[in-house]
C-alpha cells in the first residue's frame, strides 16, 4: 500500500464519522424525516477497507446500517443528507429515506430495512455479470444479525453452486439490535459457516484497516474470477441500535472498553507514528471534512419538501399505471 | 419460431404459455427462466418443456428448492441488465418468499425514487382441482392485489394466456402471473390479436340481464352456468377480468349498469377477498342503476381439502352460479 492510499482509507473513515455525527444532530433537532437512524459510527474501516477495494462498475446492497458503505463508494454528502431529511432532491426523491438509500450510478442496488432483504439481490446482479460475461463483482453488506436468517443460506448455497462474481461481507458489530451475538448464534465462527457451503471466507479485524483491505482484496479477486467470497469484519457498535437507544441491555464498562476499538484513532496514530501524516496536518484534515459534512447538513435543512403530487408517482413505471388517488376518486 | 402458423390452430393453455416463452426469448436475449425444475424437468406442469434443450443451461437455469433466494435472485438480475422470469412452482409457495415479493420486487422502484425498477415475471399457478391439498390448492391473488406496486394477470384463456405473458415480458415492473392449474389441459382456438394491454376486460358473453364479473378457472363455470340460463331464457353477460391490477373498473360499471344485476364468481376465499374489492368498486361506480344488491360468490372460508367431493365443494361451481343468478333476478 502506499502512503497515498493510506491517508485515502483515514480520510474517508474520517468523512463517514463526521456525516455519522451531523446525520445524529439532524435527528435530534426532528429533522430527519425517519424515526429510525441507525449509525456506523465504530465500523468505518469495514466500510471503507472493502469498499476501497471494490471496482467502478461493482455493485452492492446494504443494510439499514449502511452509510458509512454508500460513502465509501462515493456518494454524495449532500443528496445522502437530503435523503435522509427526506428531501426532493436526495437520492430516493425523500421516499426511501436512511434504510433504503440506493443510487444506480454507484452500483448501490439499495439499503434494506428487512434483515438479510437485499442479499439475494447480489446474487441476481453476479448472475447478470455472468450471464451478460461483465468483469464485475457484487457485494452484500450485512450485520451480524442477518448471520441467522435463513435467506442468507439460500445466497451462499447459490453463489458457490452457480460460480457466481459475489461477495458477501458481515459487519459484525457484535449486536442485533439489543441482543449480542453470542445470544442468537449457535457459533461465533461465522467464516466456518461460510466455508462449510464453499465459500473463499476469512476473518479480519475491523480495528485494523489495514487487515480488512489485505483480506478484501484477497477476496474481491476471487470472487471475481467465480469463486464466491465472504468476509467477516468484528468491530464494535459504538452507540445503541437507534440514536436515541441508551443501551441499557450493555454495561458501560463495556461500551468503554470497546470504544477502545476505534478504527480511526488506530488508524491515525499509525500514520503519524510512520510520519505520513504531522499531527496538524491531520487537524487541518479533520476541519476540512467537517466543513463539507456541515455543508452537507445546512443542504439539507434548507432543501424544498417534495410536492404532496410525487406521492402517486414511481409506484410504477410511467408508461404503464399510475395510482388513482382517493381523492380522485372520490371527485372531493 | 414463427408464430403464425399456429394461428388458428386449437392449443392447450400449457402450449400457449409454452409459445409465449419460447418466442420472447427468441426475441429477447435477456430473458432468463428460474425455478425449481424449471430445466431438466420440463416444469412441473410442463410448461417450459423444451426450452432448456434450446436455449441451454445458461438460460433456462435449474435451482435449488429455495423460493426466497429464487425471486431475490430475480430481482438483482432484473436491476442488473436481465429480464427473469422466475417460476413458483405454486402459488402457495409464495409464504416462504413474501418478503422478497411484498418488500422488495413491489417497492424497490418506489422506495428509490424510481431510479429503477424490477422487470421480473413470476410465472406461478394455483387454484383447486387436483386433491393436492390445504398447501397446493389456494387462489391467493388478493395477497398480491393488495400489495402496491405488484401488476397481477389470471388469464382464463388459450389466447389471454399467450398474450398477457408476451405483455408481461414487456414490463418494467414486476408481474405475478397466476396460472390456474386446472386450466393447462384446457383446449382452445389459438386465435391473438395484435395486442392485448393490461387494464382491458374481456365481455366474454354479452347479455342483458345480469353481470357475471370473474376470471381464471371459474370463468369456464360462469360460461357453462351462462349456456343452462340461456335455456331458461336468462341472459347473462359474463366479464372476464383477466387482470386484477390494473382491473378494468369501467368495463364491469358499464356492465352492470346496463344490466342492473351483479353476481361476481372468484374461487379465493370469501372474506376480505377479491369479490369484496370488486362488489365495492361496482357499488361505488353503478349504485344509481343497481335493480338488488350484489351478491357475491366465492370460495369457502375454509383450508382446501383433498378428498374430491369436499374440495369440489370447496368453490363456486355451475349449480352454484346458476342458483345465484336465479335468486337475484327472482326467476
Amino acid at each position: 500500500m502506499t502512503n497515498k492510499q493510506r491517508l485515502y482509507l483515514l480520510e474517508q473513515m474520517l468523512r463517514i464519522r463526521s456525516f455519522e455525527e451531523r446525520v445524529g444532530e439532524l435527528f435530534l433537532k426532528g429533522e430527519s424525516a425517519g424515526t429510525m437512524l441507525h449509525l456506523s459510527i465504530g465500523e468505518e474501516a469495514a466500510a471503507v477497507g472493502v469498499g476501497a477495494m471494490m471496482q467502478d462498475g461493482d455493485s452492492f446492497t446494504t443494510h439499514h446500517r449502511g452509510h458509512g458503505v454508500f460513502l465509501a463508494r462515493g456518494a454524495d454528502p449532500k443528496r445522502m443528507m437530503a435523503e435522509i431529511a427526506g428531501k426532493e432532491i436526495g437520492y430516493c426523491r425523500g421516499k426511501g429515506g436512511s434504510m433504503h438509500i440506493a443510487d444506480m450510478s454507484l452500483g448501490h442496488l439499495g439499503a434494506n430495512a428487512i434483515v438479510g432483504g437485499g442479499i439475494s439481490h447480489i446474487v441476481g446482479a453476479a448472475l447478470s455479470y455472468k450471464t451478460l460475461k461483465k468483469d464485475n463483482v457484487s457485494v452484500a453488506f450485512f450485520g451480524d444479525g442477518a448471520m441467522q436468517q435463513g435467506i442468507l443460506y439460500e445466497s451462499f448455497n447459490l453463489a458457490a453452486l452457480w460460480n457466481l462474481p459475489a461477495m458477501f461481507v458481515c459487519i459484525n458489530n457484535q449486536y442485533g439490535m439489543g441482543t449480542r451475538v453470542d445470544q442468537s448464534s449457535s457459533t461465533l465462527d461465522f467464516a466456518a459457516r461460510a466455508k462449510s457451503f464453499g465459500l473463499q471466507a476469512d476473518t479480519a479485524d475491523g480495528q485494523d484497516i489495514e487487515d480488512v483491505v489485505n483480506k478484501a482484496k484477497k477476496l474481491l479477486k476471487q470472487a471475481r474470477a467465480g469463486r464466491a467470497s465472504f468476509l467477516t469484519i468484528n468491530c464494535y457498535r459504538f452507540y445503541g441500535h437507534a440514536r436515541k437507544d441508551k443501551s441499557p441491555y450493555r454495561s458501560e464498562q463495556e461500551e468503554t472498553a470497546g470504544r477502545q476499538q476505534d478504527p480511526i484513532s488506530f488508524w491515525e496514530e499509525n500514520l503519524v507514528k510512520a510520519k505520513i501524516i504531522s499531527n496538524k496536518k491531520l487537524e487541518t484534515l479533520k476541519k476540512e471534512i467537517d466543513l463539507e459534512m456541515d455543508a452537507a447538513l445546512s443542504f439539507a435543512e434548507n432543501a424544498k419538501k417534495p410536492e404532496l403530487a410525487t406521492m402517486f408517482e414511481d409506484v410504477y413505471s410511467p408508461k404503464q399505471a399510475k395510482p388513482l388517488s382517493n381523492k380522485a376518486r372520490l371527485d372531493l | 419460431m414463427n408464430i403464425t402458423e399456429y394461428y388458428g390452430q386449437t392449443i392447450t393453455y400449457r402450449e400457449a404459455l409454452r409459445l409465449a416463452l419460447d418466442e420472447a426469448m427468441e426475441q429477447d436475449e435477456r430473458i432468463i427462466i428460474l425455478g425449481e425444475e424449471v430445466g431438466r424437468y420440463g416444469g412441473a406442469y410442463a410448461v417450459s418443456q423444451g426450452l432448456y434443450e434450446k436455449y441451454g443451461a445458461g438460460r433456462v437455469l435449474d435451482t435449488p428448492i429455495s423460493e426466497a433466494a429464487i425471486i431475490g435472485t430475480a430481482i438483482g438480475a432484473a436491476m442488473t441488465g436481465l429480464r427473469p422470469v422466475a417460476e413458483l412452482m405454486y402459488v402457495d409457495f409464495a409464504g416462504i418468499a413474501m418478503d422478497q415479493i411484498a418488500n422488495q420486487a413491489a417497492k424497490i422502484r418506489y422506495m428509490f425514487g424510481g431510479q429503477i425498477g424490477v422487470p421480473m415475471v413470476l410465472r406461478t399457478q394455483g387454484g383447486p382441482g387436483r386433491s393436492a391439498g390445504a398447501q397446493h390448492s389456494q387462489s391467493l391473488e388478493a395477497w398480491f392485489m393488495h400489495t402496491a406496486g405488484l401488476f397481477v394477470a389470471m388469464p382464463a384463456t388459450v389466447s389471454d394466456a399467450y398474450q398477457l405473458l408476451k405483455e408481461a415480458l414487456q414490463f418494467d415492473d414486476p408481474v405475478i402471473f397466476i396460472e390456474h392449474k386446472g386450466l393447462y389441459t384446457s383446449k382452445g382456438i389459438f386465435e391473438p390479436g395484435t395486442a392485448l394491454p393490461f387494464g382491458k376486460a374481456a365481455i366474454a358473453r354479452e347479455g342483458s340481464e345480469l353481470t357475471i364479473i370473474t376470471y381464471s378457472g371459474a370463468l369456464r363455470h360462469c360460461l357453462a352456468a351462462a349456456e343452462e340460463l340461456d335455456k331458461l331464457a336468462i341472459d347473462v353477460e359474463v366479464i372476464d377480468l383477466r387482470t386484477l391490477n390494473p382491473l378494468d373498473v369501467d368495463t364491469f360499471v358499464e356492465s352492470v349498469s346496463k344490466t342492473g344485476h351483479a353476481l361476481i364468481v372468484t374461487e379465493d376465499s370469501l372474506t376480505a377477498g377479491v369479490s369484496a374489492e370488486i362488489s365495492a368498486r361496482a357499488q361505488e361506480g353503478a349504485f344509481d342503476f343497481l335493480e338488488e344488491p350484489i351478491m357475491r360468490l366465492s370460495g369457502e372460508d375454509i383450508p382446501i381439502p383433498v378428498a374430491p367431493e369436499l374440495e369440489l365443494a370447496a368453490t363456486p361451481k355451475k349449480a352454484d352460479i346458476i342458483k345465484a343468478v336465479r335468486k337475484i333476478l327472482r326467476r
